[in-house]
């Protein structure tokens, strides 16, 4: 069992949890994930890395309540414990020094991607963080993302904070702009790395997405997260997450994401139902 | 001595019309009067040719003997003493090649059921809680890490307790067991037998650390520097293979060891009662013909597929699969599509999978392998009409632990190099055994590898 040391609600639908996990503290590094299962029937969910404590023992995870899992994960409260969380798996994103590098992330990804800001800007890269939500209310750690970039810009769809629109229209005109820019990392739901990815391409600019299909086990045995990259099928669990954006069969990974979207709902329908939810 | 008796006595089973519904065990296992009067037959030969079939050598006659004789603990003794599983071999061993096929009486076509009657005493220990404590060494106070909790790893974690050995099992996943917990169905060998017996290697001492990846929260030289004396890695075949061929990535088709562990290890033949899904539609492919192969067919038919196909490129006589799986899966209405090969997927505009051509083959000389090379048959490509595939082509070492560990020379295939007698790898305090040197291969092949890696260990660190 693994216990929640600390919990927080970063916004409505976005937690945080701080799990007491040694091991998994000492090894973590920018780029992997945990799969983590709450109980007896609970199935195996992957969860990015948001932070580590290596001294403390602690391993953080944020999420986003989508399904039953989520949703039930988002009623833990600090004491209590899951029963599983492995890792770190996955390879760690590639950290070099390569000159200005842009992340950018939407939603709940921004947890993911701090992380790796940290990293990359630890190695002497410049760091400029484009950071996309749908409106103000769900914005969070904008300052920590801050206090690793040296320019950050802001987006919502509707315009209540920061510029108004999607990600890729500043992430364009950076790519326009007088300064090169040497790296890209987009991480946040498919279809906003996808577009990242589409934008970037014209420029030639290096792009690193963190994908997150279906997983079971997440070390490589199952083969439900392959992916085509580059026309050749590999395992997001042990090959990725982190692949070239611009390599990725986007269309294919959001059909095998949707596999089992009547189960999902069948599924948080019947907990919501025992929740008393309606 | 009385007459030789050649009638073998018949293992009772479910009715295929029934367990096609159900996910209890099909083999009913003997009652006592079965046992018994399997056990009567045995002529306990001299030359006892049934033990050298035996890859850890069971003392075979010894504990049929003691069964004849209505001693079950001696049996039960007779057995564990080379055996620390014998609830799980009595059911997976393909004894028919093994033990069973140099028995005396198989020249009279009588051979002794002895898969049979190891299960018989293995489950009457189960059921008579026979709890006299097994004998463990004094300890060496010397610790021992295993990587796996499968078939190897459980075995030699008992040998070295037992021999006085600190043994801890790093294990992957969230249960113990490997290959026995994920892979092989309920109906097949039973979850609680797997849990009896990773409970009875508990007992000797021997501590399981569960969501422990190997390669990624250790490494196998921290393992060595964190006072393990010796590491020991019997991580199987865990990486499954796939056709490669178009339209392989389509929703519907699985590899089976994703179709297998989401329904052995995460039960979701139970959903919605558990989390994990599983869809299956009513026209099943099954490629491949391993015993493998046959238990997802066989799992496909509980999860109501209407049409289950077994696609096979060869023949029936090259048919890898235990004659007795094979058996089973037809009498629950599987059909054979034999000398037949997949070439592409079609999908519909949703992106799931709705056909298969195929290519009708022939055979021709053999092979490396022995078996007849098959060769597809110009023009005879025709579509076959699927909604889910499995695709059970076999499996390679996952290579987490050969990429992440220094010095350990791996082959072409990605197996493990190790010594075939001591499972001696190429790096120095590290022993390897099972699926992971071999590529995938039986249970009880597994266990005589870890058996003999655990007395090489025994070895070399009593002379340290």
């Amino acid at each position: 069992m693994y216990q929640i040391v600390a919990r927080e609600d970063l916004t409505p639908q976005i937690h945080l949890l701080e799990i007491a996990a040694p091991e998994v503290a000492r090894k973590a590094q920018a780029g992997q994930f945990v799969v983590i299962r709450m109980d007896e029937k609970g199935e195996r969910i992957p969860l990015t890395i948001a932070d580590w404590n290596r001294e403390k023992g602690t391993v953080t995870v944020v999420f986003m309540e989508v399904g039953k899992t989520t949703r039930k994960l988002a009623t833990a409260q600090a004491g209590e414990s899951i029963a599983n969380f492995a890792g770190p798996l996955g390879l760690p994103t590639h950290i070099d020094k390569f000159g200005t590098v842009v992340c950018v992330a939407g939603g709940f990804a921004i947890a993911t991607i701090v992380p790796i800001a940290r990293a990359m800007r630890a190695a002497g890269n410049r760091v400029i963080s484009i950071m996309g939500f749908r409106t103000k209310d769900l914005v969070f750690w904008e300052d920590r993302l801050r206090s690793f970039s040296d320019e950050v810009i802001v987006t919502t769809d509707d315009g209540s904070y920061g510029r108004e629109g999607v990600i890729t229209v500043p992430l364009r005109e950076l790519l326009e702009g007088t300064e090169k820019i040497d790296r890209v990392i987009a991480i946040g739901p498919t279809v906003m790395m996808k577009f990242s990815s589409l934008t970037t391409l014209p420029f030639g600019v290096d792009t690193i997405v963190s994908l997150n299909p279906i997983m079971v086990d997440g070390t490589g045995m199952c083969g439900v997260c392959r992916v085509s990259v580059g026309g050749v099928t590999q395992f997001t669990c042990v090959d990725g997450p982190d692949f070239d954006g611009h390599k990725v069969d986007w269309d294919e990974l959001m059909t095998r994401q949707r596999t089992y979207l009547d189960e999902e709902k069948q599924s948080l329908e019947l907990w919501q139902h025992s929740q008393g939810v309606r | 001595m009385s007459k030789l008796d050649l009638n073998r006595v018949p293992m009772p089973k479910q009715e295929p019309e029934d367990r096609a519904r159900n996910y209890d065990e099909v083999a009913l296992g003997y009652k006592e009067e079965h046992a018994l009067a399997e056990a009567n037959r045995c002529i306990q030969c001299k030359n006892r040719p049934c033990v050298e079939g035996c890859p850890v050598g069971v003392n075979i006659p010894e504990f049929i003997l003691a069964l004849r004789d209505g001693d079950m603990p001696e049996a039960v003794r007779a057995l564990k003493a080379k055996n620390a599983l014998p609830g799980i071999c009595g059911r997976v061993c393909p004894q028919e090649t093994q033990c069973e096929e140099v028995c005396t009486l198989a020249k009279k076509g009588a051979t002794i059921a002895i898969g049979r009657l190891e299960r018989y005493v293995a489950d009457w220990e189960l059921n008579h809680q026979n709890d006299s404590n097994p004998e463990v060494g004094p300890p060496t106070g010397k610790r021992v890490a295993v990587v796996g909790s499968g078939p190897a790893g459980l075995t030699i974690a008992a040998d070295l307790a037992k021999r006085g050995y600190e043994v801890t099992i790093l294990e992957a996943l969230h249960v113990a067991g490997g290959v026995l917990t994920y892979g092989i169905p309920e109906f097949r060998m039973p979850k609680g037998i797997v849990q009896a017996e990773v409970d009875y290697v508990k007992s000797l001492g021997v501590e399981i650390k569960l969501d422990s990846v190997i390669g990624k929260i250790s490494t196998v030289d921290e393992l060595l520097e964190d006072s393990y004396g010796a590491v020991f890695l019997g991580t199987g075949a865990g990486l499954p293979m796939f056709l490669d061929i178009p339209g392989e990535n389509l929703n519907g088709i699985y590899s089976a060891n994703e179709f297998l562990t989401r329904i052995n290890l995460m039960k979701a033949y139970l959903f919605p009662e558990y989390d994990t899904p599983i869809k299956v539609g009513k026209k099943v492919a099954v490629i491949g013909g391993g015993n493998v192969a046959m238990d997802a067919a066989r799992c496909a038919v509980r999860l109501g597929a209407s049409k289950v196909s077994i696609v096979y490129r060869r023949s029936r006589t090259e048919l890898p699969a235990r004659q007795e799986e094979a058996e089973n899966a037809e009498e629950e209405g599987i059909v054979f599509k034999l000398l037949t090969n997949p070439v592409r997927f079609l999908g519909n505009e949703q992106g799931w999978v709705t056909g298969m051509e195929c290519v009708e083959m022939e055979l021709g000389e053999p092979d490396n392998s022995g078996r007849r090379r098959p060769i597809p048959k110009t023009g005879s490509e025709f579509i076959m009409d699927v909604d889910t595939v499995v695709v059970s082509l076999g499996t390679s070492p996952n290579p987490l632990v050969p990429t992440t560990t220094g010095g350990l020379d791996t082959t072409k295939k990605g197996t493990v190099v190790a010594d075939e007698e001591t499972g001696k790898t190429t790096k120095s305090g590290v022993w390897a055994g099972g699926d992971v040197v071999t590529g995938a291969a039986t249970v009880i092949s597994a266990m005589g590898a870890a058996k003999r890696a655990g007395a090489s260990i025994d070895a070399y660190l009593r002379g340290k």
